[in-house]
């Protein structure tokens, strides 16, 4: 995928319903005992005020599993800072994957979560990725590379902690 | 209905296809620039964009005075991670203990 003249947005959008409180959720993106569990298994450490540190560290089983595939990860995988902090209804932070050397060098990009209640003790959690200038990050998120081994990107991450949050499994475990 | 029902009957239509097709292409788009793509009157696109929306397959999102469509690929994602993937899975298996009981046949 390539950054086209004709796109209006690079703004990825992605919308859960999930049987959860809030406070559940919100844990579930911010905590590491959580994040280890579900999609890249990425271990979170979140500085939660505006100007904090957002960073995330790769598992050492993950590690291992990139460096089998012939790829050696650095131990943050993921940086950026926390822009907004309202819990448990709203997080926004910069990211920037330090994966490899080609997304590292794409502009920060932004996220924003934000956790709505609608009923029966059922929330909807939207994940809004703006992407300006970040093509190959934006394509990894859109899960073009999966067959690569490169994952799912958002859709596959949210899948797998409705899952978790709903189940008490995962595709980790 | 269940929200799977939702989905596979918004797909279960061309035009709505049509319109996730060209999300896909070209995210975060207009009612009127979605409108130019489709042989089909400015109501009958709203109609179709709000069974997806239902469905959650397009998430809407405000911008200064214009009301964006955003294509929405969680609802397939789940449909693919609980249907898809255990079909799949069931019939390589099979395939792998057929081969197996032939190998050892013979």
């Amino acid at each position: 995928m390539t950054a086209s003249t004709e796109t209006l947005t690079t703004t990825q959008v992605y919308r859960v319903y999930i049987k959860a409180t809030p406070e559940a959720i919100w844990d579930a993106i911010t905590k590491p005992e959580w994040t280890e569990r579900y999609g890249y298994t990425g271990l979170v450490d979140y500085d939660l005020r505006p100007g904090g540190r957002y960073q995330v560290r790769a598992t050492e089983p993950f590690k291992a599993a990139s460096l089998a595939m012939g790829r050696q990860l650095p131990d943050i995988i993921i940086e950026g800072e926390v822009l907004e902090a309202d819990p448990p209804h709203r997080l926004v932070t910069t990211f920037r994957m330090l994966m490899d050397p080609t997304m590292a060098a794409e502009p920060l990009t932004r996220i924003t979560h934000e956790i709505k209640e609608t009923a029966d003790g059922v929330c909807s959690l939207t994940l809004t990725h703006e992407l300006d200038g970040a093509p190959n990050l934006a394509a990894i998120l859109r899960g073009t590379f999966e067959s690569q081994g490169a994952g799912g990107g958002h859709a596959w991450v949210l899948s797998d902690l409705k899952t978790l949050l709903e189940t008490g499994r995962s595709f980790a475990n | 209905m269940t929200d799977d029902d939702l989905v596979f009957k918004a797909l279960a239509d061309p035009t709505r296809r049509l319109l996730l097709d060209r999300l896909f292409e070209r995210d975060g788009r207009t009612l009127t620039d979605l409108e130019s793509d489709v042989e089909m009157t400015r109501f009958g696109v709203m109609k179709h964009l709000r069974l997806l929306e239902d469905a959650g397959l397009v998430v809407t999102k405000k911008s200064g005075r214009e009301k964006l469509h955003f294509l929405n690929p969680v609802p397939i994602r789940l449909i693919h991670d609980r249907w898809i993937d255990k079909f799949t899975e069931r019939q390589v298996t099979a395939l792998a203990d057929l081969k197996s009981e032939l190998e050892n046949q013979a």
